[in-house]
């Protein structure tokens, strides 16, 4: 039978039972690859649901450094009985499958064109473990070292993961030592090893780390100077919160006082959230709430008062699946239109694409230096993909000369200097105009924030001219805004080309590594990714240059593209989707797949998204 | 559109503490109906803050959306003003005064911003005790939208359209007692003896104070069969060829003894009672101010006065523990941890 052959390149799909504890055996077994020098990227697919589901932990591991899901699986481990079919069926031919044997494979499952490999999981547990906590636990552990066989890694790192994860909690280290043990002796005596996929040490890591985009956001709020965050519980946004409240209670509580500076409240809803940080943003401290899709529907009002009435107001979308609950636990990137021009009226927000856990910081600290500068609200785009998983990234950096950029306030003094001060006043003709803090000053600074329409001096007014004044000075500001937000990033293809890609977020990897291969099959094309709306004029300048331009990102309705079309009033033929919508980050083989569809024959043939939409759910 | 109150004052008007005029506390003229309850309440405020000696910066006057929300432009004209949604003062004002505690916080609302769509808001601020004035300008009505009724409106009243009210009506504050609030009054917007004490009170007190004060609307608490209802008046006026018409009416005002019922006459004929408590009356238990409003309520009458008061009330900012320095005076060097620690993240994420 075929076998599956390769070092350091492969995809492994573990598939477990919610709530049982294999997260962590999971975990375990991705970081000792990355700490083997291999470039890995662990992939969370849960259920909207705390125990007994079927869950899936999904690692790609690339020498070549292709961090993307490629699509497919060569290695299946599963544990869970009710997803035990389907887990065969995704295997590639001449694969393997791993898995508890206590109890004999259904036949019907057999396949004979994958290797199937048994290890008596549950009966080894039961010899040795006599509370059922226990043999539930170390299960786990126990095929994470005949894991450490079949695939020839080096025990060690494995051994001396488990001393440093359990530091502080001691007597956890050996049992799980001897857990791996157990498995990783099974293995060695019973099984052929090593299969045909094999890891070795190497060295493409560097100085590397592994970190959830979630938890660098909430650092990003910590070095970006946060003191306010509120907030209302939701997958997959809630670790931001936890990471910010993790981080800033070691840095920012006064050891002698006890005093803290900042503020965390919980609030009843995300209409309560986001008005918080609207009100402590207008106080002239820096706040931020993180949410998902349902909760940008319930903030869009407030988002509308704070672009209207020009409040600094920072909100991190981690996208999941929609629309309404849709599916909570999967992710996607489909809130892009309702983010952009949330809220009723002639609205129009900033949005930031950070790609890695180092954008999600630096961005997450730049939010708060955009949305003061800029007095809008800045909402940063992540999904759940790049959230909740673990993901390889540079290191985090921070300058420690770097200032907060406070943006346009009157201070106290300016305002005793007999500046006039008009709220909507246009003085530097950039658009932005001076405010002033609530209690700055005795007589002078002193206006009324309001979402209705009011003249330059913040006074309340119903006229026609004054409101449209108002309305074109904000047209005017995003003009200066596209200055200051992430500019795009061009990757230029090897060879001439008039076709290119765009996209952003979290489908950068895949793009990335399907460019690769398509370029090995002589297609060859330029790439964009987007960082910011609103979009600058590079963005305008490489659309028009190419023939056609695939935009490739996770959502049904080509939200990206149409928000290109309407921004630049390009047409319909111009910008060809690449879609995935299935609530799995998009692999590489699929963007490969659609592309080669649009481009059949050499000759570039619109092909409308109707017929790709109907495709693009097979998560290949 | 509002106006400019005219700068010039009779040079020997009475001056604070700090040398201002009541002046110095007003904002622009209103532009509610004339007689509207409203404005008394503004002017009450304007008196309360000028008798208490407030720097006027020192106040946030913040609103939801009603013509009760507008009234902050009328008064405290050197103060930052914010009229936020509809119904969602309460979570502006709480980041408000997470950001600097130094500030006082002036909450205004009407029955249909607090009572309705922002009863969660509302519930919410009064259990975290925030430190903050809630003042509800309460007309059991909506009076922006033109009369329809508000989740305060008592069963059985009847509507501008005519018809009864068949709901039960929401108490703010027992509410307001319910959900924790250390500080609950009730006053009547025509009543400025009662009321201005209440307002300073409330100021005063650190915690969530609550002043849910009847304010009648002197457009749409009319109702049919009243020579003086809007509905009678816009008949006769539509022979007339006017689309809109607002009576003029008189500002209701009322006067009387703690320990005493009254009865008050509102635009529209119709009554209500106030019982004003007594001055023994103990306002420090919560159990016992929740059974005698019961007990005013079954017996048809409205108590006012001050209903609750916690002595030792901790505000959120002693639960959360916050900086004595307010967060918004916070820079770079005092929030910002620096690289040699981001260092220490990256090694342990390897
Ligand atoms: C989300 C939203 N829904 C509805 C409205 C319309 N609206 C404006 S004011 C108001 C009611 C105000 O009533 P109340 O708070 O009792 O104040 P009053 O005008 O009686 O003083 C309503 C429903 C709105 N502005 N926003
Ligand atoms: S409509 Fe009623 S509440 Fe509104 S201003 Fe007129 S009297 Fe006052």
């Amino acid at each position: 039978m075929k076998r599956l052959e390769s070092v350091n390149d492969f995809v492994i799909k573990f598939a477990n039972v919610n709530g049982t504890g294999s997260a962590s055996a999971n975990n375990m077994f991705a970081k000792a690859l990355f700490r083997m020098g291999l470039p890995v990227s662990p992939k969370n697919i849960f259920p909207s649901n705390i125990q007994g589901l079927p869950t899936w932990y999904e690692v790609r591991v690339s020498e070549k450094g292709y961090l993307g899901r490629r699509g497919g699986v060569d290695i299946a481990l599963s544990v869970n009985p009710q997803s035990m079919a389907q887990d065969i069926q995704e295997v590639e031919e001449g694969g393997y499958f791993i898995y508890d044997n206590t109890k004999p494979l259904d036949l019907r499952l057999v396949r004979n064109d994958v290797n199937i490999i048994g290890i008596p999981l549950t009966r080894i547990c039961n010899d040795e473990y006599s509370d059922p906590r226990q043999r539930q636990l170390f299960k786990n552990v126990i095929y994470v070292g005949a894991l450490a066989a079949l695939l020839d890694m080096d025990f060690k790192v494995l051994t001396d993961l488990v001393k440093d994860q359990f530091k502080g909690k001691e007597k956890l280290i050996l049992p799980n030592i001897h857990a791996l043990e157990l498995g990783h002796q099974y293995a060695k005596a019973n099984l052929e090893c090593p299969i045909g996929i094999r890891v070795k040490t190497s060295d493409k890591v560097g100085d590397k780390i592994l970190l959830d985009g979630n938890t660098a956001l909430g650092l990003g709020a910590i070095y970006g100077g946060a003191t306010v965050a509120a907030w209302y519980p939701i997958t997959p946004s809630t670790s931001v919160v936890d990471a910010y409240e993790k981080y800033v209670r070691r840095v920012r509580i006064d050891p002698g006082t006890g005093e803290k500076n900042y503020a965390i409240v919980q609030a009843e809803d995300e209409l309560s959230a986001i008005g918080m940080v609207i009100g402590a943003s207008w106080n002239g401290a820096r706040a931020f709430t993180a949410t998902s899709g349902p909760g940008v529907s319930l903030m869009s009002e407030f988002l509308g008062l704070a672009y209207f009435a020009e409040i600094p107001t920072v909100l991190f979308d981690v996208q999941r699946a929609g629309p309404s609950t849709g599916m909570p636990t999967r992710t996607q990137q489909s809130d892009i239109l309702s983010a952009a021009y949330a809220s009723h009226g002639d609205t129009k927000q900033v949005l930031l694409f950070p790609s890695t856990p180092k954008e999600c910081f630096d961005f997450g600290a730049q939010s708060f230096d955009l949305a003061e500068r800029l007095q809008t609200p800045i909402i940063l785009m992540t999904d759940l993909d790049l959230g909740m998983n673990d993901n390889m990234s540079e290191p985090l950096e921070w300058d420690d000369a770097r200032q907060y950029d406070r943006g346009k306030v009157m201070t106290a003094e300016q305002l005793e200097d007999g500046i006039e001060f008009g709220r909507y006043l246009d003085v530097d003709g950039d658009a932005i105009c001076y405010r002033t803090y609530p209690g700055t000053h005795p007589k002078r600074g002193a206006f009324f924030t309001r979402g209705t329409s009011r003249d330059e001096y913040a006074v309340y007014t119903e006229k026609g001219e004054e409101y449209e004044k108002n309305m074109l000075r904000l047209m005017r500001k995003w003009d200066t805004i596209k200055e200051y937000v992430p500019q795009p990033e061009v990757v230029e293809a090897s060879e001439k080309t008039d076709v290119a890609v765009l996209y952003y977020g979290t489908s950068e990897e895949s793009s990335r590594e399907s460019l690769d291969h398509l370029a090995g099959e002589g297609i060859h094309l330029n790439a964009m990714r987007v960082r910011a709306f609103p979009f600058n004029d590079d963005v305008k300048a490489f659309i028009e240059d190419h023939e056609q331009v695939f935009v490739i990102e996770q959502n049904r309705d080509a939200q990206l593209r149409t928000l290109l079309m309407a921004e630049f009033e390009f047409g319909p033929d111009k910008l060809k989707s690449v879609l995935c919508f299935d609530g799995t980050p998009i692999s590489a083989r699929n963007i490969s797949k659609q592309i080669r569809q649009h481009l059949s024959g050499g000759a570039i043939e619109p092909l409308h998204r109707t017929k790709i939409a109907s495709q693009a759910g097979e998560s290949a | 559109m509002s106006y400019q109150i005219p700068k010039f004052r009779h040079p020997e008007l009475p001056v604070n503490d700090l040398g201002y005029t009541k002046a110095d506390y007003e904002g622009s003229i209103s532009t509610l109906c004339a007689g509207c309850g409203h404005d008394s309440i503004s002017g009450a405020i304007v008196k309360a803050c000028h008798e208490l000696s407030i720097e006027p910066h020192k106040i946030a006057k913040m609103s939801g959306i009603g013509c009760s929300s507008k009234s902050p432009t009328y008064f405290l004209g050197k103060s930052h003003g914010f009229n936020s949604v509809h119904g969602r003062m309460p979570s502006v004002v709480t980041g408000a005064a997470m950001a600097n505690r130094d500030l006082i916080y002036l909450g205004v609302s009407g029955d249909g911003d607090t009572a309705s769509i922002g009863m969660g808001q509302f519930a919410h601020v009064a259990r975290r005790n925030l430190n903050m004035v809630y003042i509800v300008m309460n007309n059991g009505c909506y009076g922006l939208t033109k009369g329809q009724d508000s989740a305060t409106a008592d069963e059985g009243s009847v509507s501008k359209k005519g018809d009864a009210n068949v709901f039960s009506a929401i108490d703010l504050c027992s509410t307001a007692l319910q959900m924790g609030a250390t500080f609950v009054a009730r006053s009547f917007s025509g009543d400025k003896e009662q009321l201005v004490p209440l307002i300073k009170a409330a100021i005063s007190h650190r915690g969530f104070a609550l002043i849910d004060v009847v304010s009648p609307c002197v457009t749409f608490n009319n109702n049919a069969g009243s020579t003086k209802s809007y509905e009678f008046v816009r008949e006769h006026a539509e022979a007339t060829g006017t689309v809109d018409f607002v009576p003029m009416q008189k500002e209701i005002t009322t006067d009387y003894a703690p320990g005493s019922s009254h009865e008050v006459t509102l635009h529209d004929g119709s009554s209500i009672h106030l019982y004003k408590m007594s001055e023994d009356l103990d306002p420090f238990d919560r159990t016992s101010a929740l059974m005698n409003m019961e007990k005013h309520r079954t017996a048809g009458d409205i108590l006012t006065g001050l209903i609750y008061m916690d002595k030792d009330s901790r505000d959120l900012h002693d639960v959360l523990e916050t900086s004595r320095r307010p967060l918004n005076t916070l820079d770079a060097e005092d929030l910002c941890p620096g690289n040699q620690m981001l260092k220490n993240i990256n090694a342990s994420l390897r």
